[in-house]
């Protein structure tokens, strides 16, 4: 088969794989029909993310058709269309139990602080990811769900990480009528949190980031007010500013490792590797947020330490709230808001690119090229 | 003497109003409030005991065959029943990551530095493995900066004041750095072994 591999950083290509073989009997090998990259995919690319191998595929946001199930799978057949939770998760574990899907324990030996994610290093578990015509599905009668006949395969595919996230990050923010939420970061878990926050009734939603194109789907897809933090000496003074020197309520960091705004922070952590990363967004957030506010933490950091400002958030009573979205949980309301209108995935979708060409695709996403917010990859397009 | 006042509600019990109020923003914007109920928020509260509803069948899953020594935290008692087999330790950074796993745990700094060492160790291990290959690696295709041709490069940043404009310049010495040192250890290398031999 044809799968996106790792070769170092900054540097993928794709390469003839075996097709993966069933390992355990809930096992489920998937045909990939869409899969798209992430942001966070970013950090592998970047080589910023630990115990990234090459010869790895990364990609966990896939949507396909069954193609072989193990021995013990009852929910699922050869032929099934699925999407698939970017979380791997047994569905048993004392966590797993709890809802906490993203945080299994029975599925990433190399880690305990982490879940299992597909492609995504071995840090999470060292499972290969769906940018690839095939994909090994651990756990197939908990995780993958069949699309529902309704939903176009560009919705689903969305859902299978980013909106679910973005919805999540917005719920974390524990947002109550009228709040004013500020949202870091225009991608598309920044778009999907800001959208989202309007569904919780907050009542003035502010998006901050420094790429214009970004700022502008932010108006007219998330009906935002925006911000470009290159145009002001200080983002958070012109945040209180804006909000009578209160503050906003709810910040949510929709960045993660690889936030720019300053330039020592982003080097050190983004291109040096001395930070689990640079948590710019997240200072911003805490600083900017009012005092006794939440702060929602959907961007993706590495392992080791980063230098955040830990004094103000205890000193301003701040409640820090985050985890990896527990996709399979969001679904079902999720699915409402799609069928209903109030969210439609695909509208941020700004690429379609064949898998044979990924290697350009990283870079396009990595640099910012070509206004693009979301790429989608197609295994089967030549 | 006049009372002591302020315009700014911060200063005083009053929050600042916002400049829409909930049923302006309920006639502008698709489905607004449809979740400010908290119990129609999906994953409310956040631990919900209901080990029944998974999908799972088990109370604890078969175990996946260990093919070879799979490396594991330190902080796990077991090794997980599931886990990936993508990339087996090999060569050098094989040995760095399983001294990593074996010896420190994931709350010591050593273990994820090791980590990243190992990670660049690999890089290079695997770029001259290739070049012992029918597919040698080819940083032009495998960046792909090509995309700086067909996806209007120059357009996407100039004029734009982006922010990470500044450091982009240091990803090709990112990427290209590390050969070009080595490529000059070598002719240095060689010069100092070719003047030795000519005496």
């Amino acid at each position: 088969m044809r799968a996106m591999v790792y070769r170092g950083p900054y540097k993928v290509r794709v390469e003839e794989k075996d097709v993966p073989p069933i390992e355990h009997p809930n096992d489920a090998i998937v045909k990939v029909s869409l899969a798209a990259i992430c942001g966070s995919d970013l950090h592998l690319y970047h080589g910023l993310m630990p115990d990234t191998r090459v010869g790895m595929t990364f990609g966990h946001e896939f949507v396909g058709t069954v193609h072989e199930v193990g021995s013990s799978v009852r929910n699922l057949k050869p032929g099934d269309r699925v999407m698939v939770p970017f979380n791997i998760y047994c569905g048993s574990c004392f966590f797993c139990a709890r809802g906490l899907y993203s945080n299994c324990h029975n599925v990433n030996p190399n880690a305990t602080a982490v879940g299992g994610i597909y492609g995504y290093s071995h840090t999470s578990g060292g499972y290969d990811g769906g940018q690839a015509e095939y994909v090994r599905v651990p756990f197939a009668d908990v995780g993958p769900a069949p699309i529902p006949d309704w939903m176009a395969e560009e919705d689903a595919v969305l859902l299978t990480d980013a909106l679910a996230t973005g919805y999540f990050g917005a719920q974390l923010g524990d947002i109550v009528e009228g709040d004013v939420v500020v949202v870091f970061g225009a991608g598309p878990v920044g778009l999907y949190a800001a959208k989202s926050a309007w569904l919780m009734g907050a009542g003035r939603v502010i998006v901050i980031d420094h790429l214009e194109y970004r700022l502008a789907k932010a108006r007219e897809f998330a009906h935002a007010e925006t911000y470009n933090f290159v145009e002001y000496d200080d983002i958070v003074v012109h945040l209180k500013k804006i909000t009578g020197h209160l503050g906003a309520d709810v910040a949510i960091d929709a960045v993660g490792a690889e936030a720019d705004g300053n330039l020592l922070q982003h080097v050190t952590a983004a291109k040096l590797k001395l930070q689990g990363g640079s948590p710019i967004a997240l200072n911003w957030a805490i600083d900017g947020v009012r005092k006794g506010g939440t702060i929602s933490v959907m961007g993706a950091y590495g392992p080791i330490f980063s230098a955040v400002k830990f004094g103000d958030a205890m000193n301003k009573g701040l409640t820090l709230r985050m985890n990896q979205a527990p996709v399979k949980r969001q679904w079902p309301r999720l699915f409402e808001h799609v069928r209903n209108g109030y969210l439609k995935p695909s509208d941020i979708v700004t690429h379609r690119v064949p898998l044979e060409h990924i290697a350009e695709a990283y870079h396009m996403f990595s640099a910012k090229l070509d206004g693009c917010i979301k790429p989608l990859i197609v295994p089967s397009a030549g | 003497m006049t009372e002591p006042t302020t315009d700014l509600p911060t200063y005083t019990a009053r929050k600042p109003p916002n400049a829409e109020t909930s049923e302006q923003l309920r006639a502008r914007i698709p489905g607004w409030g449809a979740d400010l109920d908290p119990a129609d928020r999906p994953a409310v509260p956040r631990e919900r005991f209901d080990p029944g509803t998974s999908g799972a069948h088990w109370e604890f899953p078969e175990r996946q065959p260990e093919k070879w020594p799979r490396e594991r935290s330190i902080e796990h008692a077991i090794l997980t029943p599931v886990f990936g087999t993508s990339c087996p330790p090999k060569g050098l950074s094989g040995a760095i990551r399983k001294f990593s796993y074996r010896r420190y745990s994931e709350g010591r700094a050593a273990h994820w530095l090791l980590l990243v060492a190992a990670d660049r160790v690999d890089a290079w291990e695997s770029h001259l493995r290739s070049f012992a290959s029918p597919r040698p690696d080819n940083p032009i295709t495998q960046t792909g900066v090509l995309a700086e041709f067909t996806r209007h490069g120059i357009a996407s940043r100039r004029g734009r004041r982006r922010a990470d404009v500044v450091h982009q310049g240091l990803d090709p010495l990112i990427v290209a750095g590390p050969w070009l040192v080595a490529a000059g250890a070598v002719v240095v290398g060689t010069r100092a072994l070719l003047r030795r031999a000519r005496g």
